[in-house]
This record gives structure tokens, C-alpha cells and sequence, in this order.
């Protein structure tokens, strides 16, 4: 186990490396430079500047002061506001998206696993037709849609009970975290439900329920112990990219209720060209990608011993 | 029935080796299976209808819809959908004097607010129209000594909790009547009028009327905007028919129907050019990687996967900085692009583990001991045999691409404006959805209907092609 560990620790390393050498390249040859201005700049001061910032530096002498700084942990000071490091923007925000997202998965793998389980008991009864229609439906609309009539939605239940229950956008209580993770787990709670569903049918007809039949296992038991326990496993695979898809997901959500999480922040870096806090961003969100992948493979392996065998 | 003796009353059919042999169904091909297997999915046939649909509204859509979507009607502007709507010809504007009242032009100082009552006689001079609503009132003559005039504008009755709405006028003391040009809408509209003292305070006391604003235009206006070819035509009191928007207009007045179409072409473009262009990009990567195995196999793979686990979204953002827009461009080459470079790996993983299992089997070492070529066993005999697999891929790609093209519209980082795209309409959609839903609401299911069919036909051809992966249903 400790073998597998480091192994995938260190493809994780060089996975990080080559995402933070993409985006210096990608972020070095986008037109346009960071020190542009709409003040016209005498050329001794952007000497100056380009010095201050290192840009003055040959290319590959810039990328690996980037490499080393970025091992330091350390990603810079953001352009466009004076004297803030993109560390302490990264620390104030991620926060508050690791908050919503963590609710949203939370949900979405609850919410699947039941819906998923449920359909499976009920196959092809109402259940099993409603819940997969609604399936289909959380697939094919876009989140941003989901967003806007969540928004819809608490306005009129507000309006409705004559006091704010959960309020339209913000940050703050455990209310303002609510229905944006709703929103947010929703298009993954549908995919883990339907993964859930065909999991659990494919082990229906599998040797070890019928022979756990034979035994005289109550339903109940054989259910719970045996089907589910055993259908969950490919539900846990996918986590990993479905964190993926929530934190990148959360954009959306983050911009439609004015939460001040990193998603926002880094949309709107994008439309100032702050260039240090994009590519920090950029960064930090892949490492956090591939260290969330790492650890669900890792408790997968605990779960499941064949996978460390591969 | 009787029987001769010795004679048995049954005989062995006789064995001919050649009858057991003959087939006696027609044979069918791989292609024509599948297409059977398709037919009978009654939910995929529906799909494939609703694609072929939707191909359809986007390709001829704009010859049989000729409304130019970048046009701004301002005389209607999100408006939601309905028939055509009339406008009443009317003369040319002609100033107004106004109406002045002796009574009141002496203001008093020493009056407050408290003590001034609401005008009366609260009337609509003329008729109202969206030129021009012209109102006038009468002092209260038992309260004199008002020091002017306030007249507020509301959409809705201020009768319950006097919410008078839109401050349009102060006015004088002298001057008891109030002209109101001020972005009129064919509706009707609450004004209320009520005095101010010497300090500017509000009397709390105010007259209320409703007033039925009617739709006017006039011969130079209508003859501007195409209406109709001559204003000699036209004499003060006709009717002439506005544009016609079958699916409304949204906040700048543009016709819905004819953004939806130019929007479907973005839209579906991107989503089908793209995913046929990353998903041939992936089946040439992946059978190369397959075919070649050894070394070149893992070196290419280990690539495949770093690219795998880019942040795809936020590397869309990043290549779409990279590729730039130039003022007046769409927009739309450097999303696929970007689309392209980053989603290739999934269908490389997929049609190498095809070929590496192709590789072994029998025709292809028979095609080899013929003599065959490389890349003759690659094209002939291993990527034909990936099709299934590939379209099914394919399918399911076009949907993704479209979310893809639709999230980066919607946060403003896919096409430029004024090129119209359903996700930039849904963007555009979502700042108007409490007081104009039909803007959000027709690209939103215009998105999620294309995505559905996809996703069910996607299904059914999976069910139909692809013996392994049949869903379990």
C-alpha cells in the first residue's frame, strides 16, 4: 500500500509540473503584456518596472524562478491590486468554494446513491420512470439555468412565506450555502444517479446474491450488505473528476448568487488580464484536481484491494 | 387411418447435408443490424427526428426567416412572444403651452406640507398616446399656497402602500398641467400629482389617475422603418401592423426567433465541428499509440493523460485569452480550437484499448500473413472495426461540446456581441428573468432539447452498435 502511495504521489508531481509549465507558456504568449496601461510610459520606467517584476529576465531564466517560487509555495503578487498576494486572494476565496463545493458533493453523492438505489429496488414501476426522467432532465439542462431558476425559485418562496428563508445571494450562514450547493450538485447528482442505477443492476444477476439468497439471508440484509455496498464502489471512482466538475461547475453558481469564491475571482482576473492571480489559480485548482483524484484512488484502494494489484 | 401391414407409419426425413446448411433469412450486415436494433427504440427514432429537426431550423431557418437578428426594433423591446401589434397613425408632435392656473400663482412661504391638499380634476388633456401624455389639474382652492407641483409615474396602482413610482416632473405653481415624453410603452400607467410647500416637502395627500397610453407612429416614422412604402398612403387615424416577432424581442429589441436561428448556427457548429474534429484527432492518436505499442505507446499515453488532467474549463478560459478576439470577430474559431486541443485524450484512450484488443484478433493476422501494409491494416481492417464504439463517442461529444460553448458564452468568455449564441442569450436572458422570462426560457430549452436529443440518441446507438456496452434496461 505505502508503494502504491508514493507512486501515484509522484505522478501527481509531475502532473502538477507540466500543469504549471503549460500555463507559463500559454499565459507567456498571450498578446499583450502585464505592465500595459492606458498611461503612456516613458521607457526608462518600464525598464524599471520590468526589472522590478523580472520580466527583464530571458525566458527560461523566468520559468524557473516561476518553478522554484511556485515549490515555495509561493505564486506572486497580483497585478492589479497593489501589494496583494495571490497567495492571501487564493487562502480568502478557496475557502469559501471549498465550503460550497464540499455541501455540493456531499449532496450529489447522497442524493445519487439513494435515487440511484431506489430506481434499482423499483425497477421499471413509477418510481424507477419519475426519478429517471428527472434524471434525464438534470443531464440536459445547463447549470446556469438550474442557477437562475433556483434564484427564481427562493425569490418566490420568500415572497411566498413573507420572510427570507434563504437569501437571493451572498455569503455568510449556513442559509446563503444552501440552495446555491443545491444548484450546484445537481447536474452531478444526476449522473451519479444513473450510474448508481446500471451498477446496481449489473450486480443483481451476480453469483454472490444468489448464493446469499440460498443462504437465507433476509432481503433486507442481502440489500444492504451485499448489493449496495458492492454497486457503490464505481459511484466512489468517479468522485474524483466529479469534484472536478463541482469546483469548475461553481463559477456559475458563484456568479449567479454573488458568492465571493475563487470561481468568481478567477473570471474576473480573466476580464482584468491579472495575469499572477490567473495563473496561480490555474495551478492551484489542477493540484487540488489531481490531489483530490489521488486521495479518492487511494481510499478506493482501501476499499477495494484488487485495484492496487493493476 | 388405416395402415398396410408392415409398412411404417413414419419415415426419417432424409439428411441432405446442403438443406441443413442453407440460411433462410436474408443476411445481415453489421450496419443494417444496427440500423434495425435503432428503428425499433422508439425513444432514439424520436431523437434522431428531433436532430434532424433542429439541422433543419438552423440551415433554412434564416431563408425562411429573413429578420436580420443584429436589428433593433425600439419601438418593442422585450416583448414577450404574440401576435403581430398595431400602431395607430398619428400627426406629427406638436408642442404643447400647457394650462395655467391664476389662482395659484402666488406661492405662500408660510404653508408646510401637512396643511396642502391634492390638486382635483386630475385629467388627461387630449388623448394619451406614446407620444405624448399631457395632463392637467385644479388647484384646491380651500388649501392655497402651494409652492409647486410633484407628478410620479408608476407601472403599478399606488393605492396600497403609496408607492407613487417614477418622479417625471416638478412643476411650477403657475402651471397646473404636466406633458410626460419620457420613454412611453403602450400600456397603462398610474400618475399621481401632489403639492409641494416652499421647502420642497411633499404634501402626503395626492390625486391618482390611470391612464391607457395607445400605440401611435407616425407616416415618417413608419415609411423610416420599412413599414410601409409611402407615407402618402397613410392619413392620421389608420392602423399600421408593427414588425411581426413571433418569439418576442429581448432587452435590445432584437427578434428572438431570428437570434434563435443565427444562434442554433453557433451553437450547433461548435458543438458538432468540434467534436467531429477532436474525435478523428483522438481515433488517429489512439490508433497510432495502439498499433505501435512498446515505448511509443506509453510515451504517447502518459501525454494523453497529463492532458487529461488539465483543469478542462479553466484551460478553456486560458486558451481563449491565448487565441484572442479581435473587435468585429465571432469569436467562435478560437473556442474550437481551444475545444479541440484539450478534448482529444478520452477518445484516444478509448480507440487504443479497441485496437490493442483488434490487434490479436485472427483477420488481422491474416490480413498481415497476405502480406498487408500497416497502414493499410490500420484504415481497412482496425478503425472500421472501432466504428461503433466511435460513433457513440461522437454523439455524446456533440451534447458536451454544446454545454461546453454554452458556459463559456454564458460567463462571457465565448462569443463576442453581438454574434448570438444560446448560451450568450441565456446570459443575456438571466439579468431580465424576473420581469421578461420568455428570453431565458427559449434558448434555455432550445439548449436543453438539443442536449436530450443527443443524450437519447447517443443511447440507442450505444444499445444498437455496441453488444457490450448494451445499457441494462
Amino acid at each position: 500500500m505505502g508503494r502504491y502511495i508514493l507512486r501515484r504521489l509522484v505522478q501527481g508531481v509531475i502532473t502538477v509540473w507540466f500543469i504549471a509549465t503549460a500555463t507559463f507558456f500559454a499565459m507567456h504568449n498571450v498578446p499583450g503584456d502585464p505592465l500595459q496601461s492606458d498611461k503612456a510610459v516613458s521607457p526608462e520606467i518600464r525598464a524599471n518596472l520590468e526589472a522590478r517584476y523580472g520580466l527583464d529576465k530571458p525566458l527560461m531564466e523566468q520559468y524557473f524562478i516561476y518553478l522554484a517560487n511556485m515549490a515555495r509555495g509561493d505564486f506572486g503578487i497580483s497585478f492589479t491590486q497593489q501589494n496583494r498576494e495571490v497567495n492571501d486572494i487564493i487562502a480568502e476565496h478557496f475557502r469559501i468554494s471549498a465550503a460550497l463545493g464540499i455541501l455540493a458533493v456531499a449532496f450529489a453523492a447522497l442524493g445519487g446513491i439513494l435515487w440511484g438505489a431506489l430506481t434499482a429496488l423499483y425497477r421499471n414501476r413509477l418510481p424507477d420512470i419519475v426519478i429517471m426522467l428527472l434524471v434525464i432532465l438534470g443531464i440536459s439542462v445547463p447549470g446556469f439555468v438550474f442557477a437562475g431558476l433556483g434564484q427564481l425559485g427562493v425569490v418566490n418562496l420568500n415572497a411566498a412565506l413573507g420572510f427570507t428563508l434563504f437569501p437571493v445571494g451572498g455569503w455568510g450562514t449556513v442559509s446563503h450555502m444552501i440552495v446555491p450547493a443545491l444548484v450546484l450538485g445537481l447536474g452531478t447528482m444526476a449522473f451519479l444517479t444513473r450510474l448508481m442505477r446500471s451498477s446496481m443492476l449489473e450486480i443483481a444477476n451476480a453469483d454472490f446474491l444468489r448464493t446469499a439468497r440460498a443462504k437465507g439471508l433476509p432481503a433486507n440484509r442481502i440489500f444492504r450488505k451485499h448489493q449496495l455496498r458492492n454497486a457503490i464502489l464505481p459511484v466512489v471512482t468517479v468522485l474524483g473528476p466529479s469534484i472536478a466538475a463541482i469546483t469548475t461547475g461553481g463559477f456559475v453558481v458563484e456568479l449567479v448568487f454573488a458568492i465571493p469564491g475563487l470561481g468568481r475571482y478567477f473570471v474576473q482576473a480573466v476580464q482584468q488580464s491579472d495575469y499572477t492571480v490567473i495563473m496561480g489559480t490555474t495551478v492551484f485548482y489542477g493540484a487540488f484536481l489531481v490531489f483530490m483524484v489521488i486521495v479518492v484512488d487511494i481510499i478506493y484502494g482501501f476499499v477495494d484491494p484488487r485495484v492496487r494489484l493493476e | 387411418m388405416t395402415t398396410p401391414a408392415g409398412v411404417p407409419s413414419f419415415a426419417p426425413v432424409p439428411t441432405s447435408a446442403t438443406e441443413a446448411q442453407v440460411i433462410s433469412r436474408p443476411s445481415l450486415s453489421y450496419w443494417q443490424d444496427a440500423w434495425r436494433r435503432l428503428k425499433a427504440n422508439r425513444r432514439a427514432l424520436v431523437s434522431l427526428w428531433i436532430v434532424v429537426g433542429l439541422l433543419l431550423f438552423t440551415v433554412f431557418g434564416p431563408f425562411a426567416w429573413r429578420v436580420n437578428p443584429d436589428d433593433q426594433d425600439l419601438d418593442q423591446i422585450s416583448k414577450p412572444p404574440g401576435p403581430g401589434r398595431v400602431a395607430t397613425v398619428a400627426r406629427p408632435f406638436e408642442p404643447w403651452t400647457g394650462v395655467r392656473d391664476t389662482f395659484s400663482t402666488l406661492p405662500d412661504t408660510s404653508v408646510s406640507a401637512d396643511r396642502l391638499l391634492a390638486p382635483a380634476e386630475l385629467a388627461v388633456v387630449g388623448e394619451a398616446t406614446t407620444q405624448a401624455v399631457r395632463l392637467s389639474w385644479r388647484p384646491d382652492r380651500t388649501a392655497p399656497g402651494a409652492s409647486g407641483w410633484r407628478v410620479y409615474r408608476n407601472l403599478y396602482d399606488p393605492a396600497p402602500d403609496h408607492a407613487l413610482g417614477l418622479p417625471v416632473g416638478d412643476i411650477l405653481p403657475a402651471n397646473t398641467s404636466f406633458e410626460d415624453r419620457l420613454d412611453l410603452e403602450p400600456r397603462r400607467y398610474f400618475y399621481s400629482v401632489l403639492p409641494l410647500d416652499a421647502w420642497g416637502a411633499e404634501s402626503s395627500d395626492y390625486i391618482m389617475l390611470p391612464v391607457d397610453v395607445k400605440r401611435v407612429i407616425t407616416a415618417e416614422e413608419a415609411v423610416a422603418k420599412g413599414l410601409v412604402e409611402d407615407a402618402m398612403t397613410l392619413a392620421p387615424g389608420d392602423s399600421v401592423e408593427l414588425a411581426f416577432h413571433p418569439l418576442g424581442t429581448d432587452y435590445l429589441g432584437r427578434d428572438m426567433l431570428a437570434r434563435l436561428m443565427h444562434g442554433a448556427r453557433v451553437s450547433l457548429f461548435i458543438g458538432i465541428v468540434a467534436s467531429f474534429v477532436y474525435v478523428a484527432f483522438g481515433i488517429l492518436y489512439g490508433a497510432a499509440a495502439g498499433f505501435a505499442g512498446g515505448r511509443l505507446d506509453q510515451l504517447l499515453m502518459r501525454f494523453a493523460d497529463f492532458v487529461v488532467a488539465l483543469p478542462f474549463l479553466l484551460f478553456m478560459i486560458l486558451f481563449r485569452i491565448l487565441f484572442g478576439v479581435e473587435s468585429g470577430d465571432s469569436g467562435i474559431v478560437p473556442m474550437l480550437v481551444a475545444m479541440v486541443l484539450l478534448s482529444w485524450p478520452a477518445t484516444a484512450r478509448l480507440v487504443r484499448g479497441q485496437i490493442l484488443q483488434i490487434r490479436e484478433e485472427g483477420y488481422v493476422g491474416a490480413a498481415r500473413l497476405l502480406g498487408a501494409r500497416s497502414a493499410w491494416l490500420v484504415m481497412r481492417h482496425m478503425i472500421p472495426n472501432t466504428m461503433g464504439v466511435i460513433l457513440v463517442t461522437l454523439t455524446f461529444a456533440v451534447p458536451s461540446a454544446i454545454f461546453t460553448e454554452a458556459f463559456l458564452s454564458f460567463i462571457g468568455m465565448g462569443v463576442a456581441p453581438p454574434t448570438p449564441s444560446w448560451g450568450s442569450m441565456c446570459n443575456e436572458g438571466l439579468k431580465t428573468m424576473l420581469t421578461t422570462p420568455h428570453e431565458l426560457i427559449a434558448p434555455a430549452l432550445l439548449i436543453s432539447i438539443t442536449v436530450l436529443a443527443f443524450n437519447l440518441l447517443g443511447d440507442g446507438l450505444r444499445d444498437a452498435l455496441d453488444a457490450r456496452m448494451r445499457s441494462t434496461e
